[in-house]
């Protein structure tokens, strides 16, 4: 059971690591602003989840756990929310798709 | 195990100061929020391995208060990237 634990931190972080790696190449190499904040938002976020989800079997109680899971939400929430609000502004400002 | 999540966490850092660069480059405000996001969102990860790593719990209220500062700059630059274009504080169309 422990082995089996360990094993879900570690496949779990390094998915994480993955899609941060992931989010970082397309911030550096999509061609227009609208690609890259795709990339951001999604990849990033995905890759807190990961991160997150590996790091449940070592909190020492449910409340953290909760609490670890209550912040992967936030960002979700408010990531989400500002991916829409900053590609508003780029529709705004340039000429569109 | 921990020395794995420390690794993961300078990993992940790596990936948020290479991710910097696009602050660099721009070519607009908006890619430069973007990364600032990054920053944010890679931190969040970051704080919360270490933590993990050495056992504080204190590191997730870290965490919280990064995932707060991060949403706070995207808002301040929407309002005030908005309240340019419009001519007003606030963004005229409500939807």
């Amino acid at each position: 059971m422990k082995l089996f634990l360990e094993l879900w931190t570690i496949v779990g972080v390094l998915a994480g690591a993955f899609f941060f790696f992931a989010g970082t190449v397309g911030v550096l190499r999509f061609p227009d602003s609208l690609t890259r904040l795709h990339a951001l938002s999604k990849a990033d976020n995905l890759g807190l989840g990961l991160v997150v989800l590996g790091l449940l079997p070592l909190v020492d109680s449910v409340s953290a756990g909760v609490k670890l899971i209550g912040i992967w939400l936030l960002v979700l929430l408010s990531g989400a929310t500002a991916s829409q609000w900053i590609a508003r502004t780029l529709r705004q400002s340039g000429p569109g798709p | 195990m921990s020395e794995f999540l420390v690794g993961a966490a300078a990993f992940i850092l790596g990936m948020v100061a290479l991710g910097l660069l696009r602050v660099l480059r721009g070519p607009g405000n908006a890619d430069r929020i973007m990364a600032a996001q990054l920053l944010g969102t890679g931190g969040i990860a970051a704080v919360l391995l270490l933590g993990a790593a050495s056992g504080e719990a204190a590191t997730v209220d870290v965490a919280l208060t990064l995932a707060l500062l991060a949403a706070f700059a995207a808002f301040a630059f929407v309002k005030a990237k908005l309240g340019q274009a419009s001519g007003e504080s606030r963004p005229t169309d409500s939807q």
